[in-house]
């Protein structure tokens, strides 16, 4: 469990970073917090030639709001996002996510950027930023672009990045006054990823739902925004409401078996999230309640 | 640190200022915290080469070529060894010991030559300049198979259609051990009920955290090789080394500094470090060899893998009239040595049921071979099975006939006035507090206030469960375990006592440390027993140059035997250093004692002469003696217990936990431990053993599965997909004490190391099962994973 040899070179600027980028092109890999990156060429399973280390490139550090979008620089890290007034004030999705993230140590290093770039579809950050609704600001040599999540993860470890792209930022629009958020995940140990997990950003109007956006990890090859929804929004939820979304949720996903989790395990851990959740942010736990018998 | 309020235990040894009973901080816990512990890999040799092997990707195949050119010229290669060139070198062994009768195994070589028999067998060893050069030549070695047919269910290796994985073997059982004690079928005939269940226990490892390493050094100067390597054993792997590199004992100098963890992982011979000892005679050069974390998945060994059927026999009284168990148990395809993958299984056998006063037990136990890696003696060897199947039939069979868990238990354990007694195996009794300690437990836990809770709590949906497992723990083995049946495995240790110049303390002991705290309880039993101040007393372990000879540290039997052994040498030194006092002072010996470094008046504790002057004395003025005076400033004793095969201890656990009918998820509340495990030494030791083991058994309960695949790949060999126990997880564990010592040593301290493990997992399936009684459910499969949970709930 050694590395393979690799070069290594410390970018100096993020111009610098995306030169080395496309001069090394396939053979160069991004290095952030080294989290993820690291283990797998420990294990093997990666062998970069270059490893082009973006860990000092402070353009790419730092969390600001204006005008109700939340920018995230791609080497936060996951210990900053568990600390920050902003994020706190503004995405307390994020912040509830984060504490689930691996373990202290890991969210020492570990950043947003490479987290997303990674796109696990076990990891609990994408799925919030696709229930966030967020946009990826990606840099070229060409200049910027900018990808919405729903677009941005394309399948395990598969991202809409080319080999010669940065992930610079994170655009997170603030939710309305008054949504409610919820965060849940089934794990086997804490700080570990997840058998299936929930992200989720609803807006309440009195007793209905306004608005639902139930975003599934580890339920498929990348984050998955529930359909199903639409049978919970604008209308009185009740037991009945409720077993219907479920049947269609059911229908709409196709979950994996491994290890950890079956498929129906998958089914059923999400039909209990969507209950637990809409019972969550509705604050009515009788329903959570009837899910269970 | 020293916490004054402990109860002391030990009258014998109640001297003035006796360390025993207190929690002494470890010795070498500064050295430790301050990062300069000497673990193998630490260690570097000059001319030190490194080993990487390259492993079999199959559970079972024909090697038919080896081509290892384009490895031998990349960067850094020293070289590159075949199975078959290092056969030349060491030897080949086979893992069986005469008095598990009918025990068999094939010749296991130190690499494979021309077949693999489970996935991560070595097949070259490829020598570089670093770890990772090796790693990188490896991968450049080809390998080609020929896959064959892989046996991996043990459930179908014995059936005539399977092909035996040793054809000269015959079939692919490797023992077998039936039993049969009182009047089983008769008492099955006459019960009120009969409960009959099969358990399951998935196989697991022991994840130590500093991996297996070696260094080996072989001194062609001095024909001698030197083996650093953390062992729990070194005496053994100096024998077995020897053996077969064709070398005298004397030629091989073991030596095992720190070790971080072993619980039984390294009291085993594996090829791979064979391999390595080979490799350095080979090529004449220190080899060092450190498994990562793939590879200690893969090869260290395995444990448990059991499907056990139980029967118990019991009347609506209460009273349990028999037990009868058909044990069937995979071991991998080689049966480990020179221990052997028998004596889980054996274990079994003799100690389900043993806590109970019925004399019907019957027993069958088989073992088969199976393309997979070997399974050997893990932490509480047999004990956690043997728990699980008696606790978990005692407790379906008091609800069957509707008794508390408890009141079946007060009823039918052995009475604690009832010793010396035997069990339906024969095995012996010297002194047991099961009753004693079941009180102890309930009033600990506050068992009628928590069924309380339970009852309230199931009216809110909220399903929390109580488990109860007493248990027997086999420590301070003797000759029984291993020398009667052939194998070069001491079962008696030595302590070498010597009193220095400046009038400190060196002590050689035979027993090693791996973390538990060997060191911290040999010092204080020395400065016990010698009167000294423990800051005086240093202690060296692990060098068969240089400690006496004896067993090390496996068994739970190092402070019961070492520390015997500790005892009586300081005694003895003490008695000759009271001599020479005597001279010098022109006292009586018997009128002298020594106490707080000094040789004192025992009435008045007047101090006569400071230890330091008379070593003074001693060495430096042996003039001033009188003639004919001379002094031996050394002792040394060795112990092992006669009269009892083994020093059995007891005790109970309890688990309170809570199962999300939903989700099938258990969250582990509480748990609390009562054992008995004679003289405390070191009451903080002896609670984080406990703690530790506990922590094992919980993860055989709930997280820790090596599984394989039909093809025999095991397919969770990383830290990610093996789930270890960790902290945010365990509950509370709380223990207790019950004190009774053995007679058979002075200082009366029985083991304790497998005591937590032995009760844990079974405490747990029984609180799962507790929970969900409601459901009418009741599952004998570990681990109990929230699938397992949400299967048996028909929820998925
Ligand atoms: C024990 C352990 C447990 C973990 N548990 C979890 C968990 O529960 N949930 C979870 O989500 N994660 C978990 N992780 C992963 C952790 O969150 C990582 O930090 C994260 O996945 C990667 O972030 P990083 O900064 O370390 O990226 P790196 O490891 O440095 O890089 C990861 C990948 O992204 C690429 N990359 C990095 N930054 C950029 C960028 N700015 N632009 C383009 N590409 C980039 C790299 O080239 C590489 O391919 C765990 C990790 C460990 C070791």
């Amino acid at each position: 469990m050694k590395a393979p040899a690799f070069s290594y070179v410390r970018a100096e600027s993020v111009e610098h970073a995306l030169e080395l980028l496309s001069r090394h092109g396939n053979a160069a890999k991004i290095l952030s917090g080294g989290q993820s990156l690291l283990p797998a060429l420990n294990l093997r399973l990666a062998a970069p030639a270059v490893l082009i280390d973006i860990g000092r490139l402070d353009e790419l550090r730092g969390i600001k709001l204006r005008d109700d979008v939340v920018t995230i620089g791609a080497l936060t890290r996951h210990a900053d996002l568990l600390t920050s007034e902003e994020i706190s004030a503004s995405l307390p999705l994020l912040r509830k996510a984060a504490a689930h993230v691996a373990h202290p140590a890991i969210r020492n290093r570990g950043t947003i950027g490479g987290n997303l770039a990674h796109a696990d579809p076990a990891s609990e950050f994408p799925a919030c930023m696709l229930a966030l609704d967020a946009r990826m600001v990606i840099r070229g040599e060409g200049g910027e672009r900018r990808v919405n999540a729903r677009d941005f993860f394309r399948g395990i470890y598969e991202t809409a990045l080319e080999p010669h792209e940065l992930l610079a930022a994170i655009e997170v629009p603030r939710p309305q006054p008054g949504s409610r958020t919820y965060f849940h995940e089934f794990v086997r140990r804490s700080g570990d990823y997840a058998m299936t997990g929930l992200a989720a950003l609803a807006h309440v109007d009195g007793a209905q739902l306004g608005d639902l956006r139930l975003s599934y990890f580890a339920i498929s090859d990348r984050p998955h925004l529930a359909r199903a929804t639409s049978h919970l929004v604008g209308v009185e939820i009740t037991a009945e409401r409720i077993a219907e979304a479920q049947a269609e949720l059911d229908a709409e996903l196709d979950p994996p078996d491994d290890q950890q989790a079956s498929a129906a395990m998958r089914r059923h851990f999400a039909r209990l999230l969507l209950f637990r959740c809409v019972a969550d942010v509705l604050g009515r736990p009788e329903l959570a309640m009837e899910a269970v018998r | 640190m020293i916490s004054s309020n402990q109860p002391k235990c030990l009258t014998a040894l109640d001297r003035p200022n006796s360390y025993i009973g207190q929690s002494v901080p470890r010795p070498n816990l500064a050295r430790l915290l301050q990062g300069r512990g000497q673990y193998v890999s630490d260690l570097v040799l000059p001319r030190m080469i490194h080993v990487a092997f390259v492993r079999s990707l199959h559970a079972h195949a024909r090697i038919s070529a080896i081509n290892t050119e384009a490895a031998r010229a990349m960067p850094g290669v020293v070289a590159v060894v075949t199975g078959r060139e290092l056969a030349d070198v060491v030897t080949p062994w086979v893992g069986v010991l005469s008095h598990l009768k009918g025990l068999k195994s094939a010749p296991q070589h130190a690499m494979a030559i021309d077949r693999v028999c489970w996935q991560g067998e070595a097949v070259v060893a490829v020598l570089a300049s670093s770890r990772a050069l090796a790693e990188d030549a490896a991968e450049a070695v080809e390998v080609s198979y020929e896959e064959l047919p892989a046996v991996t269910d043990m459930r179908s290796a014995l059936d005539p259609a399977t092909p035996a994985i040793h054809p000269d073997l015959g079939d692919n059982l490797a023992f077998e051990r039936n039993h049969d004690a009182g009047a089983v079928d008769a008492a099955f005939a006459e019960a009120d009920e009969v409960v009959e269940v099969e358990f399951v226990f998935g196989r697991h490892t022991g994840v130590t955290l500093e991996p297996r390493s070696v260094v080996a050094d072989w001194n062609a100067g001095e024909r001698r090789l030197i083996i650093y390597q953390g062992t729990q054993a070194p005496h053994m792997v100096q024998n077995i080394a020897a053996k077969h590199l064709g070398l005298a004992e004397q030629q091989v100098r073991v030596v095992c500094k720190d070790v971080g963890g072993s619980f039984g992982i390294k009291v085993h011979i594996y090829a791979d470090e064979m391999a390595t000892y080979g490799l350095a005679k080979l090529l004449r050069r220190p080899v060092k060899f450190v498994a990562d974390r793939v590879e200690s998945f893969n090869t260290d060994i395995h444990a448990r893998d059991h499907i056990c059927k139980g029967r118990i026999a019991v009347n609506r009284n209460g009273s349990i009239k028999a037990f009868e168990i058909d044990d069937l148990t995979g071991i991998g395809s080689y049966s480990m040595y020179p221990r052997t993958s028998a004596i889980e299984a054996n274990q079994v056998v003799n100690l389900v049921g043993g806590q109970y006063t019925t004399p019907n037990y019957r027993a069958r136990a088989r073992v088969v071979f199976q393309n997979k890696n070997v399974t050997c003696q893990y932490r509480a060897v047999g004990h956690p099975i043997a728990c699980s199947v008696t606790e978990g039939l005692v407790d379906l069979a008091a609800r069957r006939i509707g008794m508390d868990p408890v009141q079946i238990r007060r009823l039918n354990l052995i009475g604690d006035d009832a010793y010396p007694c035997a069990s339906p195996t024969g095995l012996r009794f010297e002194a047991l507090s099961h009753h004693a300690s079941l009180q102890k437990l309930l009033q600990m836990m506050d068992y009628d206030a928590l069924r309380a809770e339970q009852a309230r709590l199931r009216g809110q949906g909220i399903h929390r469960g109580i488990g109860l497992a007493s248990f027997i723990e086999v420590t301070n083995p003797g000759a029984a375990f291993y020398g009667v049946g052939g194998a070069r495995i001491s079962s008696q240790d030595g302590v070498t006592v010597r009193l220095d110049a400046a009038g400190s303390v060196t002590c050689y002991t035979s027993i090693t440390e791996q973390g538990q705290g060997s060191e911290a309880i040999t010092a204080q039993i020395v400065a016990s027993g010698l009167g000294v101040s423990i800051d005086r007393v240093r202690v060296v372990l692990g060098d068969t140059d240089a400690t006496p000879y004896g067993g090390g540290t496996w068994a739970s039997r190092a402070a019961g035997i070492g520390g015997e052994a500790a005892l009586q040498s300081a005694k003895m030194l003490r008695g000759n250093i009271l001599q020479v006092a005597a001279a010098i002072l022109q006292a009586r010996p018997e009128d002298l004692d020594i106490s707080d470094n000094a040789v004192v008046d025992p009435s008045s504790g007047e101090r006569k002469i400071e230890l330091s002057e008379l070593a003074r004395i001693v060495f430096f003025r042996p003039d001033t003696l009188p003639p004919g005076l001379q002094p031996e400033m050394v002792a040394t004793r060795h112990f092992v217990p006669r009269e009892y095969g083994f020093a059995f201890t007891n005790g109970i656990q309890a688990s309170w936990l809570e199962v999300d009918t939903a989700t099938g998820f258990v969250s582990l509340l509480n748990h609390w431990v009562v054992e008995d495990c004679g003289t405390v030494i070191n009451p903080q030791l002896v609670d984080e053993q406990i703690r530790g083991g506990v922590v094992q058994g919980l993860g055989a309960a709930l997280f820790e599965h090596c599984i394989y695949d039909e093809r025999g790949q095991l397919t969770n060999a990383n830290m990610a997909d093996y789930l270890v126990p960790m902290a945010a997880e365990m509950p509370d564990i709380a223990v207790g004490h019950v004190v009774t010592p053995t007679k058979e040593s002075e200082l009366g301290a029985k083991g304790a190391g497998e005591a937590g493990t032995a009760g844990a997992a079974a405490a747990v399936a029984n609180a799962v099962n507790d929970a969900l009684s409601p459901f009418g459910v009741s599952i004998t499969e570990i681990p109990l994973t929230p699938r397992v949970i949400l299967s048996a709930l028909g929820r998925i």
